[in-house]
């Protein structure tokens, strides 16, 4: 998926995560994460990230994550909106294609 | 119960009250900027939560607007029934029915597997009330939606006050029982008023509505525990029951208890009142 | 490393030093008490000081001395940063503290610590800034957490002696006689401080209330005072209050209260003349609450209520639906205003309330009491001390101690809280050993350890979903995934005491 500009997408309330996606060219994958589970789930959280954005082959990017003890399924349903606002389509989902990742 | 599709720890949290069915709204609980982000936590909520026996429902968004891109993300993750807000007419069902069917043949639900609820929030809805419950097969229940309506109306909602919502509650409640579908009314916004709610709730059991909207977990104790039967009515019912299933082995055509001969509207309620009580768990599946 | 007996290594230095946990009641044996110095007043003598700056010149603060503190003033004292900092002001060094507790408004310690001046700490607990800081491993100490019960243990014992006690009097004499319901720093009961006139060699009361000769309401009577203080101010009101907290609206927390006074109106205790301890927390007070309504409906009353007492304890003293109050803290003002004027609502010290050590604790009487957890674990093992991310952050309280006197401990906790979950394999720290604990009750439901298999078969009707505790954890880690390991470091930040003395865990600091 082609990005085209900056989006966030997610707040930063408890059990969320917000998620801001910078197009910065190139075939970059660059995860910048703040959790308030760092130590229990940091890892797990950024692997999340960067498998969705391999998925929905996005690379030349920046993600900067704010979480507040988001769940794997609210870290991969900001992601995904977030960069489908960045693609400029918004909300229009191909639910096919990502829910055949998770099968 | 009714809660924001736009909350992650809702969503999380949403099958531990003990509410029958859970309504995640994409509609007017989410802003116009976040319709997008709301849906696929909804999506996603729905693949991953297990929700137990709670039956789960959506609200989606007007078809006019994003309700298509709505039925397209919760149909395909499994959602129990749509609901459709501001149902006008027939059509309305119609056109809602064809979505779904063409997401369900798309994902390979069956279809006809996703149920439509029907939210009535106008005059015209009221009006149309029994057009709506049959239009589809889908359609399961109906409901009012009662702050548009009074809005409509050009009158308020007054607590305690149920006169302005006499008429609509009625024609839904008519419209549902000739569909043969359910009848649900409208929610209680002012979640402190514990004691107006559960008047409310008093009010429309006795009118014959199935259940309440409701839209904090507190209110459903004071749900369940309208609903539930007492203890003397599940013990008659109980009776009622026996002896009627004691006559249909003896293939006798008239049942009588205690001496008494009963009806068959006295049997349909007690039967009612035994589903509530195991619904309650106030008897166990054994008990009958 | 020596492994105690809930399965903790324990640093050869400190097994040898405080022995290793072993079971709850193994060390309670007689002892001889500990000694401390009296300097007799004489007739003409004035006991009353111009300055805190005073008191460390009279009391001959030096280095190496232990002084002590009651956290009685929670988020809002002022006594110990005073003291403290003219202490740091003055030169002194490698002091020992030991309060009963410390707060988030104890903060500046940290600086104390970096420059030398406290080297050495005893407390129920550390909070945010200070756990932190402490968990970064400033001191080249541990940190020796010890439970109220096991404080006033270790005074009795000799294992805390305290040179130096400066208490914050909120109303109190030139001659020493004070207590804690009058004044602007009011808080209560003086509970924690008690222990502390009875046993320092030499005991200083802060105080920003004096009242005329002779203050006729006596917690701490002038023939265990050396020395009265009058200062501005000991403490904020506001901060005094924040123990105070409002019936929750949170439903799971709801939940968690219904379900947790359902398994205590179902348990054998529950009958005419029972007792029980409550905490603070959302639940907590909710547990009251519902048990309220329990006891009216079928016309039960308890013999006393225990503990840190708030004012929905107070309204059930009122009602007459319980007999007394035990009360060795309180944390809102009508439970302190209620001290003052009910006969039945009794201060007492720590000893009394939770000293495994004493002739009758409090807790030995105890039919039932609700606590909280951070973690328990599948052996029921509770963590009230460290985070998710194993820094030091909560207080040992009295949790241990009540627990173990008590018929039926029941831990309340919701099963995650955001991604963290609370029912786990292995807790962090282990505060309270799973012998101790016999219920846990949670959202989803309760689990009751297998090894009361009374209180299974007395539950067998109760309508609240039952779990294992292992179908708990699985629930939690399905929810919010396995959590990894923490990464500690290799020197010791924190001793767990378990109250008789002996070392139940200890904590290492994180990188």
């Amino acid at each position: 998926m082609e990005l085209k500009q900056q989006a966030v997408a997610g707040t930063t309330e408890s059990s969320d995560i917000m998620v801001t996606i910078d197009p910065v060219g190139g075939d970059t994958v660059e995860i910048n994460l703040e959790s308030s589970v760092e130590k229990a789930f940091g890892a797990r959280i950024r692997e999340v990230i960067e498998q969705t954005l391999a998925n929905l082959g996005v690379t030349g990017v920046c993600v900067t994550a704010i979480d507040k003890g988001a769940l794997d399924c609210t870290v991969q349903a900001r992601t995904i909106a977030a960069v489908y606002r960045a693609a400029g389509k918004d909300g229009e989902f191909d639910w096919k294609e990502i829910d055949a990742w998770n099968a | 119960m009714f809660m924001p599709g736009a909350n992650p720890a809702m969503l999380r949290d949403a099958g531990l009250y003990g509410a029958d069915s859970l309504m995640f709204d994409l509609e007017d609980a989410v802003s116009i900027k976040e319709k997008d982000t709301a849906r696929a936590l909804v999506h996603f909520a729905l693949k991953t939560f297990d929700y137990g026996n709670c039956e789960t429902i959506v609200r989606i968004n007007d078809l006019n607007t994003v309700g298509k891109l709505d039925i397209d993300a919760v149909v395909r993750a499994g959602v129990d029934v749509i609901r459709l807000p501001k149902t006008e007419c027939a059509q309305d069902v119609i056109d809602a029915d064809e979505v779904i069917t063409e997401v369900e043949k798309a994902c390979g639900r069956e279809v006809g597997s996703t149920g439509i609820f029907a939210a009535i929030e106008s005059a015209e809805g009221v009006l149309n009330a029994l057009s709506i419950a049959t239009a589809s097969p889908r359609v399961c229940g109906i409901a009012l939606g009662a702050e548009d309506y009074v809005t409509n109306l050009k009158t308020f909602r007054a607590y305690g006050d149920n006169m302005q919502l006499y008429f609509a509650r009625e024609m839904i409640l008519h419209a549902a029982r000739v569909a043969g579908v359910a009848a649900v009314d409208t929610v209680f916004s002012d979640v402190d008023n514990m004691d107006g709610f559960r008047a409310e709730v008093e009010h429309i059991k006795m009118l014959g509505f199935d259940g309440k909207s409701v839209i904090n977990p507190r209110q459903i104790p004071v749900v369940n525990e309208v609903y539930a039967p007492s203890e003397k009515e599940i013990q008659k019912s109980k009776e009622i029951v026996w002896a009627a299933r004691e006559a249909e082995e003896k293939g006798l055509g008239v049942v009588s208890v205690r001496g008494k001969m009963v009806d068959k509207p006295v049997i349909a309620r007690a039967e009612r009142t035994i589903t509530l009580a195991k619904a309650s768990g106030l008897i166990g599946e054994e008990d009958l | 490393m020596a492994l105690n007996k809930v399965g903790r290594e324990i640093p050869d230095t400190y097994a040898e030093q405080f022995g290793v946990f072993g079971s709850e009641f193994e060390n309670v044996k007689p002892f001889n008490a500990a000694v401390h110095t009296v300097n007799p007043s004489k007739p003409g003598e004035s006991k009353l000081l111009d300055s805190i700056h005073d008191a460390i010149v009279k009391t001959g603060i030096k280095d190496g001395m232990t002084i002590s503190f009651h956290h009685h003033f929670r988020e809002g004292d002022y006594v110990m940063n005073m003291v403290l900092d003219e202490i740091a002001r003055m030169g002194i060094k490698d002091i020992s503290i030991a309060p009963s507790s410390i707060a988030n408004v104890h903060a500046p310690l940290i600086d104390h610590i970096k420059n030398g001046v406290v080297t050495h700490i005893t407390s129920s607990g550390l909070r945010d800034k200070l756990g932190a800081a402490i968990s970064s491993g400033i001191m080249d100490e541990p940190v020796i957490i010890r439970s109220h019960g096991g404080r006033a243990r270790a005074i009795e014992r000799g294992d805390i002696h305290i040179d130096v006690a400066f208490l914050g009097a909120p109303c109190c004499d030139e001659y020493g006689n004070a207590n804690g319901f009058e004044g602007p720093s009011a808080c209560g009961s003086l509970g924690y401080a008690l222990m502390d006139a009875d046993y320092a060699d030499q005991v200083v009361l802060v105080t920003d209330n004096l009242v005329p000769y002779i203050n006729t309401k006596i917690s701490i009577p002038q023939s265990k005072v050396d020395y009265v203080v009058k200062v501005d101010a000991i403490g904020d009101p506001k901060g005094i209050a924040k123990g105070a907290t409002r019936f929750t609206k949170n439903p799971k927390e709801l939940i968690i209260a219904e379900y947790a006074a359902k398994v205590m109106m179902a348990s054998p205790y529950f009958k005419e003349g029972f007792s029980f301890q409550t905490g603070t927390g959302g639940a907590s007070l909710a547990v009251t609450r519902f048990l309220r309504e329990g006891m009216i409906e079928q016309g039960v009353h308890a013999s006393f209520a225990l503990g840190g007492i708030t004012n929905s304890m107070v309204e059930l003293l009122d009602e007459g639906l319980v007999g007394a109050i035990t009360d060795v803290q309180d944390f809102d003002t009508p439970s302190g205003a209620s001290l003052a004027r009910n006969a039945t609502h009794l201060e007492i010290d720590a000893s009394m309330y939770a000293s495994p050590l004493s002739k009758g604790a409090m807790v030995n009487r105890l039919d039932m009491v609700i606590l909280s957890a951070l973690e328990i674990d599948t052996d029921f093992n509770v963590n009230v001390i460290t985070g998710s991310d194993g820094v030091i952050r909560g207080a040992s309280g009295g949790h241990c101690d009540a627990a173990a006197g008590s018929k039926m401990a029941i831990i309340v906790a919701p099963l995650i809280r955001g991604r963290i979950p609370t029912v786990v394999d292995k807790v962090t720290t282990v505060v309270t050993p799973g012998s101790s604990i016999d219920v846990l009750v949670t959202e989803v439901g309760i689990a009751v350890n297998p090894a009361r298999t009374d209180l299974i078969e007395a539950f067998k009707d109760l309508k609240v979903p039952q779990f294992t505790i292992e179908e708990l954890r699985d629930r939690a880690y399905a929810i919010v995934g396995k959590p990894e390991p923490i990464k500690f470091g290799d020197k010791p930040v924190a001793l767990i005491e378990y109250r008789d003395g002996t070392l139940i865990d200890a904590v290492y600091n994180c990188a």
